[in-house]
């Protein structure tokens, strides 16, 4: 035995047992809950981009002699009241749906990264006058305010991204606030901000990708808000008008045949719940991934 | 600072969040496309209507007097002329708030009894089957839409078994009760499942602090730990669960309603924006918003009076 033992921290070897713990968990193809999460989302995407493929009839043609009919013959699940194909529906319903949460969830995102972090990096008036609108946007109920600027500026596409962006910026703003009040404490910011660097650059090459993280944790679970959101409003006649295929619009088709007709309310609601199950997963399992240890 | 102090600083927080409310709601109007008494009226109304909707509305006043205008009659508790059901819309709406406060108050009771024995379970043995069995259920219940839920407990309890009406408010305390029961139920179920993810955190950190190690050690019995010690301790973070949702919670009775044809302001409010009336939808956006402000209110006030360990800076 002559090797000279290591002194504690000097050289890779002693760094290595502690990433060897660590790895495990930030390895993404291990986290269960990722992957499942991952694999329904998936399947849900492909089934919606893919619809046009996956049948041969139109979403809206109406076929009166084949209205209500039950699941399986010609059509998988059935028809609707109209006669037209439940599961062809269910797949451009998705289809919709899924666009305009994917796409609604961006701009609140967006909106409310760039003010909460304006808010926390510089304080003072800004972040006074920012946070005492958030105070009042967080005064009315989530619903109730979407619906009521959805009904002001006409039911549609262009309104529901309206209603959704100027309600759901707060909790963005909040959180990436938090994050930036902590964050910009840290040395490698002081550090920043002594070299002399333009406020706009340490915000966005220094504290941003270290504070995003929650954000983008954040963003799964919204985007199951917005999915619902989107569904209510097409529930109550305020979504996409018809006859456009919308799984709102479908429930509330369905409910009069309640009785006799259950699957006509119960798939379009199952396929949301699955949508919401894919992404919840997605979420936690990003969650473990990003903040290891706080689960 | 003093308890008299902290009260009087909570009460001067609301004067902003109050008037940013009435800024909100009084914008509305100006949110309508093109011209809001045309587009409120319709097509077919005359241009002595028009012309009417805009003295009364003042909207050919600049808008600050406009505002004004709005806040004094806000003032005197005038919230317009319901342009379809006729009268005023104040009144309208305070026939309406009873069948919604019910439904509040009853889904949150139904929420706390939902969530605090599940998240008792699934504390009890962190990481045990019955924990991940209970931290599956918010997965699944936080993507559900709460008016398909609705539709499902009607077809399983309304329609199937017969044990509950399909719809309505019922007569009488006990009616209420019942007919209540399956809309509060919707609504309490979809708010289980954020209140048990927070109270069975809160729960664990209960259950790792030092006097549950004694109570322990002294040998107390699992079930008397549990309810004596833990429970108590973790029911103050639940409320403030609650009260932090309660938004969610208010929101989730405009839907709900509809689905069981209760006449509550959220009924109103969608049968008011179906007939296009517009002051109705207004004033009930305006309720709302305050219901969530003096809820939260309540709820700061009574934690700080309950828990002898709030601190009472900021």
């Amino acid at each position: 035995m002559s090797a000279i033992p290591l002194a504690p921290g000097s050289g890779p070897a002693a760094v290595t047992p502690e990433r060897a713990q660590k790895r495990p968990a930030r390895r993404w193809y291990r986290q269960p809950a990722l992957m499942a999460g991952i694999v329904i989302t998936g399947v849900i995407v492909i089934l919606a981009v893919a619809a046009p493929l996956l049948t041969s009839y139109s979403p809206t043609a109406q076929n009166i002699s084949q209205s209500l009919a039950g699941p399986g013959g010609h059509h998988l699940l059935g028809t609707d009241q109209l006669g037209r194909d439940t599961w062809t529906r269910l797949l451009f319903g998705l289809r919709l749906d899924l666009r305009i949460a994917f796409i609604a969830v961006l701009f609140p995102f967006c909106l409310g990264t760039i003010l909460g972090s304006l808010a926390g990096y510089f304080g003072g008036w800004a972040d006074t006058v920012i946070m005492r609108v958030v105070d009042i946007v967080v005064a009315f109920p989530f619903y109730v305010l979407v619906i009521a600027l959805v009904f002001v500026l006409g039911p549609g596409e262009r309104s529901i991204y309206i209603a959704i962006t100027a309600v759901g910026w707060v909790s963005y703003a909040r959180l990436v606030r938090g994050e930036i009040l902590v964050a910009k404490r840290q040395d490698y910011v002081l550090a920043a901000r002594a070299s002399g660097l333009p406020a706009v650059r340490i915000m966005g090459r220094h504290l941003l990708p270290n504070v995003i993280t929650q954000g983008i944790v954040y963003a799964m679970s919204d985007i199951v808000q917005d999915m619902l959101a989107i569904v209510t409003l097409g529930y109550f006649g305020l979504g996409v008008p018809p006859p456009t295929a919308d799984l709102g619009s479908m429930i509330n088709d369905g409910q009069n045949f309640l009785s006799t007709h259950w699957q006509l309310t119960t798939i379009p609601g199952l396929a949301v719940v699955a949508v919401g199950l894919g992404l919840s997963l997605i979420g936690d399992g990003l969650a473990d991934l990003l903040r290891p240890g706080q689960s | 600072m003093g308890r008299m102090a902290f009260v009087g600083r909570r009460l001067l927080q609301l004067i902003p969040v109050a008037v940013g409310v009435t800024i909100i709601v009084f914008f509305m109007v100006h949110l309508i496309p093109g011209d809001p008494a045309r587009s409120i009226l319709g097509i077919h109304a005359t241009p002595a209507k028009v012309a009417e909707l805009h003295r009364e509305w003042g909207l050919n006043r600049p808008l600050i007097s406009q505002y004004w205008l709005f806040l004094d009659r806000l003032g005197h508790g005038n919230l317009g002329q319901s342009l379809y059901y006729g009268g005023s819309a104040s009144g309208l709406i305070l026939s309406h708030l009873p069948a919604t406060l019910w439904l509040i108050i009853y889904a949150a009771v139904l929420a706390v009894l939902i969530s605090v024995p599940l998240a008792m379970i699934a504390a009890s043995r962190k990481d045990a089957i019955r924990d991940h069995m209970v931290r599956a259920v918010p997965l699944v219940g936080l993507g559900m839409p709460p008016f398909w839920l609705g539709f499902l407990l009607i077809y399983g309890f309304a329609i199937s078994l017969r044990l509950f009406p399909v719809s309505g408010y019922g007569a009488g305390f006990t009616g209420h009760l019942r007919s209540m029961f399956l809309p509060s139920l919707t609504v309490a179920i979809a708010l289980a499942p954020v209140v048990i993810r927070s109270l069975r955190a809160s729960m664990l950190t209960v259950l790792g602090a030092d006097f549950i190690t004694t109570a322990r050690s002294k040998g107390v019995p699992g079930t008397r730990l549990f309810l004596r010690h833990v429970l108590r301790n973790a029911v103050i973070p639940a409320v403030t669960v609650l009260g932090i949702n309660i938004g969610f919670l208010i929101g989730g009775t405009v839907i709900i309603e509809n689905v069981f044809a209760i006449p509550g302001i959220g009924q109103l409010m969608i049968n008011s924006i179906f007939q296009r009336d517009f002051p109705v939808v207004q004033g009930v956006t305006l309720v709302f918003g305050v219901l969530v402000v003096l809820v939260n209110l309540l709820a700061d006030l009574a934690y700080a009076a309950l828990d002898p360990r709030v601190r009472f800076s900021r």
